[in-house]
């Protein structure tokens, strides 16, 4: 994990895209755009993105594709603390 | 398999969490990375995103070494998903691309039990060589 340093400007905010090194702020890339929703489905790539990240005691940027090479489950949930 | 989870939370609220509540159920904490999604615009793209609520449901994608999504899953908040069937289901597509294809896994497969070879042999014959028993 890529260490993030943490500043008070921008506390959250993931990036999206599918080339490394373009990292266009999500708000640049208006969603419809240059990223469908329909090209989230089985079968085709996951869509790229990177994002600020806590882990084991540090915070750090990850990026999807990073990974590459490996396994990967993303889970997505409602929130911190919530009861599920 | 390495696993990332994500919410709109930012990190330090993951940080917070894993500090006051994870540390209690895991003995020392989750280990994988906690992603923040704040603007909601990762669940959005991967279709997850409830505009009203202003957060993600409880979705789940498979991606193999290729990044390509193998399997998706998608609950709303208050139904928890099954790590087993999550592990079977790795399993199984590990299994799949290990025989580059050439074996697929049936209803209810999991690792040691048989497989099946789809190929012009199989065909109307699947009742031979798998019973709906092994489904359950």
């Amino acid at each position: 994990m890529k260490e993030l340093k943490i500043g008070c400007g921008k506390p959250t905010g993931a990036k999206l895209g599918e080339s490394a090194g373009s990292g266009k702020p999500a708000e640049e890339t208006p969603m419809g755009k240059e990223i469908s929703m329909a090209a989230v489905k089985v079968g085709a790539k996951a869509p790229d993105f990177e994002a600020p990240a806590y882990q084991s005691g540090k915070f750090g940027q990850v990026k999807l594709s990073d990974y590459l090479g490996k396994w990967v489950v993303l889970c997505f949930y409602p929130g911190d603390f919530t009861f599920v | 398999m390495e696993l990332l989870s994500i919410s709109v939370d930012s990190h330090f609220v993951h940080k917070m969490w894993q500090d006051y509540e994870l540390t209690k159920m895991v003995e020392g904490g989750v280990p994988f990375p906690m992603l923040s999604d704040g603007p909601g615009n990762i669940g959005r793209v991967y279709g997850v995103y409830d505009e009203d609520a202003g957060v993600e449901m409880r979705g789940r994608f498979i991606i193999d070494p290729d990044g390509v999504i193998q399997a998706i899953e998608i609950l709303t908040p208050p139904v928890g998903r099954n790590v087993e069937e999550l592990i079977r289901q790795v399993k199984a597509f590990q299994h799949v691309r290990e025989t580059k294809g050439e074996e697929a896994t049936p209803s209810g497969w999991q690792p040691g039990k048989p497989t099946l070879s789809p190929g012009p042999a199989l065909v109307g014959k699947v009742w031979e060589a798998w019973k709906v028993e092994e489904a359950f």
